[in-house]
């Protein structure tokens, strides 16, 4: 089954679906506790193996989500429902992609992918197996015995995604994972990744800043307004021509696009940047980190 | 000729570190020994120095002999034996205090960074000890165990049990945050994500801790020797300061630091193969 019919069959199905979902932190300032709304109302629905960009100002609410998602932490209302059943916790049916890597220094990048194959039991051999199998699919045969300090951001990037598919999850979740990276090597990894799901068909869910790497990599776009974090609006991105030569950053209709979200955007940013400056003055709550 | 000598020592506990190493760990201590070689110059000004200035006259005679004196008085300890006794009980002693302490303190370390309500309710009690100088204990460690080997081991386990205990106390606090979420994503069990991340992520903290209890068991045991012992390089020391055999006494001084030499460069040999990960100019 090609990846459009599995998609085109699927287009009914919901992977992930967030349902008015709100988390609230409490935050402790001396002796007060008073609450923090983070992400408010929030409803999203993937489909299996749809490639869907979240881009939002920055503290609004997006990597919240993610944990939210990845069972890291419990929706104050609302609920989150993967394949139609509540998440109850972390599980190996979803895989992380940090910004910061978040490899294991004492682990070479063989062990490193291994890590989430330990978790599931594998043997040795199995293990091994899979995880040379993953190295070459990101492009990293050969460095199997480098510890990650001997790799460049790249590099270390490829591993942490390698890490993160070794273990065979249905749904890859990203924060914002190629932030940290200078320009070309975030172009050629999100080449790269289009090209890995692709090849795996994974539902990747992908967290971002970056309008055009939101652009460039989604199958839709969701926007979220500035904190309390909620979906603004969904743009579907339609351009189909993804693993293709041609630059298609510079096309027409990918400007248009791009330029659609930075208008939905820009007002939000500069509602963040109002925000802080309030919080800045010292009235309620306080940014808390 | 002399000089040689003197040299020997530190030379002796260079050759050590190089025994154990891999082919990657190796490498590094060919880079360590260049810098060696470099800062040899300076001892051996040093060396010049001792000998020269008691011949000069620069200072008394009596009071600091020429270094060659020293060295003549060092090879006559050596051949008669009686440095070999007294170097054998010193070492025992902090190593077996050392070792009793790595058991000890480690465990306990992990066990309080680990479990939060432990680490606030054992922080006052640990920060008072830790205050404590050891060897203001001294006494009390002789009233109760007496001065024989029971007391000397105790003293330096003790002073090896604080940094040992703070340092992996830190070390399991300050594991990366984002280590530890990554890892909990994958649903591991809590045992498991101490056993695969928090303990390896916070060797190299533990490994600092031990480095500075290699030093202090052997300031702690040398002290320990000087006030109550009938063997070791401290009671060499005073027993020479004693009867004014001036050498001897200076021979014992330079026996202890090759004996601090070869504990903290064993250390590090070790340190090297556990977190070789590890990279940095001060490791
Ligand atoms: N554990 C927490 N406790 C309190 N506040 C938090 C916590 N985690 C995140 N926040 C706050 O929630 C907001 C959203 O954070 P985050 O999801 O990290 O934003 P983004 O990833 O979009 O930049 C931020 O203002 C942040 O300070
Ligand atoms: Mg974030």
């Amino acid at each position: 089954m090609s990846h459009a019919e599995q998609q085109s069959r699927s287009l009914e199905e919901v992977k992930i679906s967030f349902q008015d979902v709100t988390k609230r932190f409490r935050v402790r300032e001396g002796r007060t506790v008073s609450e923090f709304t983070a992400v408010e109302g929030v409803n999203l629905d993937v489909r299996p193996g749809e490639f869907m960009a979240v881009v939002g100002p920055s503290g609004c609410g997006k990597s919240t989500l993610l944990d939210l998602l990845a069972g890291l932490s419990e929706p104050t209302s609302g609920q989150i429902l993967l394949d139609g059943k509540p998440i109850s916790g972390p599980g190996l049916d979803r895989g992380i992609v940090f910004q910061q890597y978040a490899l294991f220094p004492w682990r070479t990048a063989q062990a490193n992918i291994e890590f989430g194959l330990e978790a599931k039991g594998y043997g040795v051999k199995e293990r091994r197996d899979w995880a040379r199998h993953y190295l070459e699919l990101v492009g990293l045969a050969g460095f199997e015995n480098r510890y990650p300090h001997e790799l460049s951001g790249g590099m270390k990037q490829r591993v942490a995604i390698a890490r993160s598919l070794a273990f065979d999850p249905e749904v890859l979740l990203m924060d914002e994972p190629f932030a940290a990276l200078d320009a070309q090597t975030r172009e050629s990894l999100q080449a790269e990744l289009l090209r890995i799901w692709e090849r795996t068909g994974k539902t990747i869910l992908f967290i971002t800043h970056g309008i055009d790497e939101a652009v460039y990599l989604g199958q839709r776009v969701a926007v979220m307004t500035a904190r309390p974090g909620r979906i603004k609006r969904i743009v579907d991105i339609p351009i189909d021509k993804r693993s293709e030569e041609e630059d298609i950053r510079s096309g027409a209709e990918f400007g248009a696009l791009r330029h659609e979200i930075w208008s939905e955007l820009r007002t939000e940013v500069q509602r963040s940047q109002a925000l802080r400056q309030e919080l800045g003055s010292g009235s309620g709550t306080k940014k808390a980190r | 000729m002399s000089l040689n000598k003197a040299l020997a020592a530190g030379g002796l506990a260079g050759g050590k570190a190089d025994v154990g190493g891999a082919a990657v760990v190796g490498a590094r201590i060919k880079a360590a020994s260049a810098k060696v070689v470099r800062s040899t110059a300076a001892i051996a000004g040093l060396a010049a120095i001792w000998e020269l200035a008691p011949r000069l006259g620069l200072v008394d005679a009596t009071f600091l002999p020429p270094l060659s004196k020293v060295i003549e008085a060092w090879w006559e300890l050596a051949v008669s034996g009686a440095l070999l006794e007294h170097f054998q009980a010193s070492i025992m002693r902090s190593v077996s205090g050392l070792l009793l302490a790595i058991a000890f303190a480690i465990p306990l370390g992990l066990a309080i960074g680990y479990y939060k309500p432990a680490a606030a309710f054992l922080n006052p009690l640990l920060e008072l000890f830790r205050n404590t100088a050891a060897l203001a204990l001294l006494p009390v460690f002789i009233l109760i165990l007496g001065i024989g080997e029971t007391s000397k081991v105790s003293i330096v386990l003790y002073a090896c049990s604080w940094p040992i205990l703070l340092s992996t106390v830190n070390g399991v606090r300050n594991v990366d945050p984002l280590l530890v979420k990554s890892a909990r994503s994958l649903g591991i069990s809590p045992f498991k994500l101490f056993l695969k991340v928090i303990l390896p992520a916070s060797l190299p903290s533990v490994f600092t801790g031990i480095r500075l209890a290699g030093a202090s068991s052997i300031l702690v045991l040398i002290a320990a020797e000087m006030v109550g012992a009938k063997a070791g390089l401290g009671y060499l020391i005073n027993y020479a300061q004693y009867n004014f055999q001036i050498p001897e006494m200076y021979a014992g001084i330079l026996t202890i630091s090759a004996l601090g030499l070869l504990i903290n460069q064993g250390l590090i040999a070790i340190e090297r193969k556990f977190s070789g990960w590890k990279t940095g100019p001060d490791r």
